[in-house]
């Protein structure tokens, strides 16, 4: 059985028109808090996590074949160079035939030792991150409700590395701009919500070690 | 009243001078209970004063060494989980258990798949 899990902050109707594309049979589930990536200590997407009939970790989380090559793409033509797309594909090819040797033949899962190693390590400041992005969210859902609350949100949840970090990021900043703009932002929740409201107060408190990106 | 956010959801309680809550509210929003000894849960007990009926919710959460942050006017109160406790719960390599909507808005838990692999991944349309 494939979980989907959309880390999804801005809702559902954000994540529905990938979901409705992919005319998908398996389960595609909401996750606005990113509770299954505080639940397992994954700090990016995509990442995978395999687990077994018995409900144990078989796979900790891990990229899912996913690589860094969009890194060297070419920002004036939106191009990657062949080697790099062709890298890109077999890591992303290897992977899904290393998913269905598992799930055909249980090739691949890790003894529990090797699991045991692989676990991620949730630190402190990532544990206070993951409290900090929480209240964030759930500030800007209230925001949308109706008290109008001026504002300013800090980054607070950017120690975490790479694609979510930058995700979070962008929730922050998103939330700082004026109303006017923030209606033009592509989101219809945001338009519906901030047509008569002003700008959302998050004066988050900020433990100023969790803005380090380290 | 003041807005608090835990793993387990969310619960509106009557707070004072920060996070300081009745006993009762504090054991909903700890999921600790108060007893002679302190706040306490199995068999750990962990001291803490009492003030008129009262208990320093955000102090008691931050002796246990777990997150507190809230917003500026003190109404919105987020009592996280703490490293250790995430990493305790992924250290027997049981997937911990989580409940989340689909797009229909019909609530699906993980445990239910028992009995099948499950190949958990996360996605983002952002």
């Amino acid at each position: 059985m494939i979980v989907a899990v959309a880390e999804e902050s801005r809702g559902a109707e954000h994540a529905r028109p990938w979901i409705e594309q992919a005319g998908a049979q398996y389960w595609c589930l909401i996750d606005t808090d990113h509770r299954v990536a505080d639940l397992y200590g994954m700090v990016n997407v995509p990442q995978a996590v395999w687990i077994d009939k018995a409900g144990h970790i078989v796979r900790p989380p891990e990229n899912a074949g996913s690589t860094d090559h969009f890194r060297m793409m070419d920002r004036a033509t939106g191009t990657l160079a062949p080697e790099h797309q062709e890298a890109r594909l077999a890591a992303r090819t290897a992977y899904l035939d290393a998913v269905r040797d598992w799930v055909l033949a249980g090739r691949y899962a890790l003894p529990a030792e090797t699991a045991m190693v692989r676990l991620p390590q949730i630190t402190p400041e990532i544990a206070l991150a993951q409290s900090h992005f929480r209240l964030g969210v759930w500030l800007r859902q209230v925001a949308t409700l109706q008290r109008p609350i001026r504002t300013w949100l800090k980054p607070a949840a950017c120690i975490r590395s790479h694609g979510t970090c930058g995700a979070r990021r962008r929730i922050s900043t998103r939330s700082a701009r004026p109303a006017a703009r923030i209606s033009g932002s592509g989101s219809a929740r945001w338009e519906r919500s901030h047509t008569t409201r002003r700008l959302i107060c998050l004066q988050v408190r900020i433990d100023e070690r969790s803005m380090d990106p380290r | 009243m003041a807005t608090v956010l835990t793993d387990q959801g969310e619960l509106t309680v009557a707070a004072r001078n920060g996070l300081w809550l009745s006993t009762e509210d504090t054991e909903r929003a700890t999921g600790w209970t108060l007893k002679p000894e302190g706040m306490c849960r199995d068999d750990l007990c962990v001291p803490m004063p009492v003030q008129d009926g009262r208990i320093d919710a955000a102090a008691f959460w931050r002796k246990l060494g777990c997150p507190v942050v809230n917003d500026a006017a003190g109404e919105t109160w987020v009592l996280g989980a703490g490293a250790q406790q995430r990493n305790d719960a992924l250290a027997g390599l049981t997937a911990p258990d989580f409940t989340l909507p689909d797009l229909a808005g019909v609530p699906q838990t993980l445990s239910a798949l028992r009995g099948q692999k499950v190949f958990l991944c996360t996605w983002a349309s952002w």
